[in-house]
């Protein structure tokens, strides 16, 4: 039992913290909206990601293609069904999951790198159609965008028309730029919460025992394929919704958010936070995203603005050394806290909190005990 | 005819550049068990190797003429080549052969290059996770263009090939058919890259070394037990793998202007090639390159793309899946070697 | 609704114990609904975001770009030497900021992608209250951008963006777009190209497989074959593919005896010094000489392509060699700066900042409304381009087109294009019904 008022505590204290962002990440220049949905979604995204990665041990590296597909269908439903946002994420999770499950069948064919490469092919195989050849569903380059004239059939039908482009609603509450993050705050907090329920239940256990030895497993005359199977088109459903609230927050949808760059980038968020972990992989998708949002965004007059109360020489002599770090530099920063991390904190941030803990006494804390996140040696 | 003749040519071209970043790729990864996010950086570092040196050839000392102005109005730099000055006729010639002699200036960059990796940072990732090894190696796949950028700007640097070699040829000549024209450093770029992957190859196979180096790729721990230092032995696979990857970037700048990610934009392909390839098999990975460059220019030609639009983006991949449907472990992969 | 209220509620009872520092963004986006018009500047101060891309395969010219929006800025305060404010006929602007208020700015990396650079216009609108946002170096995100501007109240005044569809199918009412398109691009060049290579001949495209690609190859197929060409192939290539030599063999015994090539930026320099390997400009084909042709140009494209741009026909929004003194005053400005010539990536983001400035001060407000009546049919000289016009109908300004050609002896690698020709306006101008697209209301709301 405490095991699960521990679970209950991480989830309060979970939601808390997600809810509370436009107030604990206003010193860090943070907090407006548009970031904080995207804190939001791509921690759905990565969550989901982690589901099979961190569960099951299958590295996907072509898990955009469900986060792009699911944006296109909610771009759609805003076009041709109604503003509403529920049609919206309901079609992303249909096409998402059904993407998934077609893609995870015939990938989970294979294990190991050629399973991943599998993935990386039809993700590639989408984001290259999707720019080109498949541009009446897309809009290729620019983007599926909404237009005047879109038919909105149910919206048509039920409302009179106002001026403009509509913005995406929930039953006629207007998703404005706090409206839309709390929405995505919300949802990630259930799928948060619907994680944290996969991983404490037989099903969970399933996939960590595929995971630590998939061989024994099949011995044992055991079939594994259903179990992976379930566990990729989940994650690509939590991918799927990840795109259709992209879609919510912002109704456009590029064909680079399926290029191999956004798989790789979601990989690096949950290796980043934590691989295994539960809360992991959401801390690894808001370090980046501020990173390429924030550390993107000086410049050196406002770097010469920052370091203003250091006298003149001391002054330039900062500058010179901060700025390459930042604006054009942020890339520069990314990579070197990648390696500054998983050289000294093998397993992610997490198991930097995990060591803060275990330094100061706090023994359990709250439940979030990092596993083991390394796997077999490949040898 | 003739059209195929340059497309298999093409294909054979293209086959070589991804058989060459691959053939590196395959050893660390299929044999250290290193997924090396960072060799895509190696090609370019071997790229701006060739830049580099016919900079370095080009080296002028700049004076400023007061008396001439430039168009807002400061004095103008007045620039004299220095190695011409120094050796004359014998400096332009050495201007001229910069790519091909660049080489011999990338095998020891290269080379320290990927040691300095080795020892600095892989070699504490053979035994962790993937995971691990990919968030560090691509931490400094980043930080190496980064460098490069803020060094070279973002926009693609011109290299030239040799006066003598920049022309075509009448490659239908030789055949004895008529006006198949190709580009000779397109044939010099094969060529090159069938002697390199030949003595990667022999070296593996018939020097003693190569084979404790293929003996521990199967058992590491066994090839331990018999005293041998293995971990010296898979610095040096490391550096070769560098230095493979490198002068292929540096042949590489007359037929594609090198810029700061043009090793990123290879690094997808050449993990798609090695795995096509097999894990674990150096043969499998070169073959699998020349496999990919010729099906990928024939699904160019327009007589393909009229029936399947599109093709041409996605053959690569397509013939990936197709390949690891139907052979599990590749064209020539080893059981075992990245499965799990 | 309910979590929202409860926590904006639980958000203002802690706020007042962290301190009003923290409550910043709530009461800067609940005042903004109040205000009118979205962020409007209450301060002394007004800010401009400035949204170029800084990594990727754009990021020189976004470089380039950033350092022409830095000294736009310092000439509408009043700083430095002034530029083409000292050219700029007629205008409001006093060097003393916009309505007495200083302009700052913010920046952003749009990395070439229409969801950072999407991410990072609303950040500069959401979070440092950006009047206006302004730059970009490809059609795909100056189209992207401009829709959000348009949602969100804010003006975007685009930078580098050549696709039709910009004040074409996509046209929005809070979009204006100085640079020109591929549609006069194809109007421009064709006449001298029936000059330079007569009017008989056989074009082969090689067409970059996007929509801006696709918008240059209709644009010029049209106008070639209006002079009398035949168009024997268009081929598509994926965008990045780095090595065309499977696209240019096709070409070497399809009969045709010009090339067209409508890539941009790295394809262009990579499918350009490829074709010439492969010997087409040495051959004869149908007795004539064969030629290539790149309809858009750009200076920092022409170095990356070195020997290859010698002679080939393209065109040019503007080139700082031109004789006129707006050119002059912005060139020795920038030079002076930052030790080179500018590119036209620069020269029109410098234009478009200017521009936007000179709006507000004679509308008297930075209400949307105001700026867009203002900006529209308005007619200027002085800014580099000769007389030019903001038409109504599309928000495309209308000045002459540069037919520019790759220099055969440069004095430096800033002196590689040579001005042939200056199309003039009435020639380039076309009606605006032909690509669509509506313009809609002004969007002034957040």
């Amino acid at each position: 039992m405490t095991a699960l008022r521990n679970d209950l505590i991480y989830l309060v204290v979970f939601a808390v913290a997600v809810l509370a962002m436009p107030i604990w990440l206003a010193p860090f220049g943070a907090a407006y909206p548009d970031l904080m949905q995207k804190f939001a979604i791509y921690g759905i995204f990565a969550i989901g990601f982690n589901i099979l990665f961190g569960m099951t041990g299958y590295l996907s590296f072509g898990h955009a293609a469900f986060l792009g597909v699911g944006s296109y269908a909610a771009v759609w439903s805003f076009k041709l069904l109604s503003m509403n946002v529920i049609p919206a994420i309901a079609l992303a999770v249909l096409v998402s999951g059904l993407f998934a499950a077609a893609i995870g069948y015939i990938s989970l064919r294979r294990s190991g790198i050629y399973f991943s490469i599998l993935t990386l092919a039809f993700a590639q195989m989408s984001y290259n159609l999707a720019y080109s050849v498949f541009t009446p569903i897309t809009n290729g380059e620019t983007g599926l965008q909404l237009a005047l004239n879109d038919p909105r059939v149910i919206d048509r039908a039920l409302f009179a028309d106002a001026p403009g482009i509509p913005r995406p609603n929930l039953f006629g509450i207007e998703l404005g730029g706090y409206e839309a993050f709390y929405l995505c705050a919300v949802i990630l907090i259930l799928c948060f919460f619907v994680a944290m329920r996969i991983d404490r239940s037989p099903f969970g256990m399933m996939l960590k025992a595929i995971k630590s030895n998939q061989t024994r497993m099949a011995y044992t005359g055991f079939n594994t394929r259903p179990y992976t199977l379930s566990a990729f088109i989940i994650s690509g459903i939590y991918a799927g919704i990840a795109g259709g609230l992209l879609a919510v927050t912002d109704p456009l949808a590029g064909a680079e958010r399926m290029q191999w760059t956004a798989s790789g980038e979601v990989v690096l968020m949950t290796i980043l936070g934590g691989v295994g972990t539960l809360v992991g992989p959401v801390i690894g998708a808001v370090v980046i995203k501020y990173f390429e949002n924030i550390f993107s965004a000086f410049h050196m007059a406002k770097l010469e603005d920052i370091f203003s109360f250091l006298p003149d020489g001391l002054e330039s002599f900062v500058v010179s050394i901060v700025s390459p770090f930042v604006g054009e530099g942020w890339h520069l920063t990314l990579g070197i806290m990648f390696m500054l991390i998983v050289v000294f904190l093998p397993g992610g941030l997490m198991e930097g909190a995990r060591r803060i803990r275990a330094r100061f006494g706090g023994g359990r804390g709250t439940g979030s005990k990092a596993h083991s996140s390394n796997p077999a040696p490949a040898e | 005819m003739d059209q195929l003749i340059l497309q298999l040519l093409n294909g054979l071209d293209k086959g070589a550049a991804y058989a060459l970043i691959a053939l590196g790729l395959t050893l660390v990864f299929g044999t250290l068990g290193i997924v090396n996010f960072a060799h895509g950086a190696l090609f370019m570092i071997g790229a701006f190797c060739a830049v580099v040196f016919s900079r370095l050839l080009q080296l002028e000392t700049v004076t400023i003429d007061p008396a001439r102005l430039t168009p807002w109005g400061s004095p103008m730099e007045v620039r004299t080549p220095l190695v011409q000055a120094w050796l004359g006729d014998f400096g332009a010639v050495l201007v001229q052969w910069s790519v091909p002699l660049s080489i011999l200036f990338a095998i020891p960059v290269m080379l320290i290059v990927g040691v300095a990796m080795e020892r600095g940072l892989i070699r504490y990732f053979y035994k962790r996770a993937h995971a691990d090894q990919i968030l560090v190696t691509f931490g400094l796949a980043i930080v190496l263009q980064e460098i490069v950028k803020a060094n070279f700007g973002a926009n693609p640097i011109p290299v030239t090939a040799p006066a003598a070699l920049a022309g075509s040829v009448d490659v239908g000549g030789w055949l004895g058919l008529s006006g198949v024209f190709y580009p000779w450093w397109r044939l010099v770029y094969l060529g090159f890259a069938l002697a390199v992957m030949g003595l990667v190859i022999a070296f593996l196979r018939f020097t003693t070394y190569g084979m404790v180096v293929r003996a521990g790729m199967e058992d590491r721990q066994t090839v331990g037990f018999l005293g041998i230092d293995i971990e010296k032995r898979f610095t040096v696979v490391f550096g070769i793998a560098a230095v493979v990857a490198g002068i292929a970037g540096a042949m590489y700048t007359p037929i594609v202007s090198p810029n700061y990610h043009i090793g990123m934009d290879f690094l997808v392909l050449s993990f798609v090639v090695v795995v096509v390839g097999g894990m674990g098999s150096v043969s499998g990975a070169v073959f699998a390159g020349f496999l990919l460059g010729i099906l990928q220019s024939f699904a160019s030609m327009n007589e393909v793309k009229n029936i399947l639009p599109g093709i041409d983006q996605v053959i690569i991949y397509l013939v990936a899946v197709v390949v690891l449907l139907v052979m599990p472990r590749g064209l020539m992969g080893r059981k075992g070697v990245m499965e799990n | 609704m309910l979590i929202k209220k409860i926590n904006r509620r639980v958000f203002l009872q802690s706020s007042g114990i962290v301190g009003a520092g923290l409550a910043m963004p709530m009461i800067l986006s609940s005042a903004a609904r109040a205000q009118g018009f979205c962020n409007n500047p209450t301060g002394s101060k007004v800010v401009f975001g400035f949204n170029c891309p800084q990594t990727g395969a754009y990021a020189e010219e976004g470089k380039d770009q950033l350092k022409a929006y830095e000294l736009a800025v310092k000439h509408i305060n009043g700083e430095g030497d002034g530029g083409m404010l000292n050219t700029f006929k007629g205008t409001a602007l006093k060097g003393n900021g916009i309505l007495g208020k200083k302009v700052a700015y913010v920046t952003g990396d749009t990395q070439t992608k229409s969801d950072a650079a999407r991410a990072s216009a609303t950040r500069m609108i959401e979070r440092d209250g950006a009047i206006m946002i302004s730059g970009g170096s490809s059609s795909g995100v100056a189209v992207a951008v401009q829709s959000l501007c348009q949602d969100m109240g804010i003006i975007f005044m685009s930078g580098l963006t050549h696709s039709n569809d910009t004040t074409g199918k996509d046209k929005k009412k809070n979009g204006f777009r100085h640079f020109f398109n591929a549609h006069m691009s194809g109007v421009a060049i064709a006449p001298v190209l029936g000059e330079a290579y007569g009017k008989e001949r056989r074009a082969y495209h090689l067409t970059a497989d996007y929509t801006w690609g696709w918008t240059q190859e209709e644009s010029i197929k049209a106008a070639t074959e209006a002079l009398g060409w035949q168009t024997v192939q268009t081929v598509r290539t994926p965008v990045g593919a780095a090595d065309f030599s499977q696209y240019i063999t096709p070409v070497l015994n399809s009969g045709a005896d010009v090339l067209i090539l409508n890539h941009y930026g790295n394809d262009m320099v990579n499918s350009l010094r490829q074709a010439i390997q492969f010997g087409l400009r040495d051959k004869q084909v149908n007795g004539k000489n064969f030629e290539i042709v790149v309809p858009l140009f750009s200076e920092l494209m022409a170095q990356g392509a070195g020997d290859a741009i010698k002679g080939i026909y393209g065109t040019a929004n503007w080139d700082w060699k031109l004789e006129n003194a707006g050119t002059k005053a912005f060139t020795k400005s920038f030079g002076e700066a930052y030790g080179t010539p500018p590119s036209q990536a620069a020269q029109t983001g410098y234009v478009q900042a200017l521009l936007y400035a000179d709006a507000c001060e004679r509308a008297g407000t930075f209400n949307p409304e105001g700026v867009v009546k203002a900006l529209e049919d308005f007619e200027f000289d002085g800014l580099g381009n000769g007389p030019t016009l903001y038409r109504g109908s599309d928000h495309q300004c209308f000045k002459p087109v540069l037919v520019v050609q790759g220099k055969e002896k440069p004095k430096d690698k800033y002196d590689l294009l040579q001005v042939v020709k200056e199309v003039p306006t009435k020639t380039v101008t076309y009606d605006p019904s032909i690509f669509g697209g509506e313009l809609g209301p002004v969007g002034t709301k957040c």
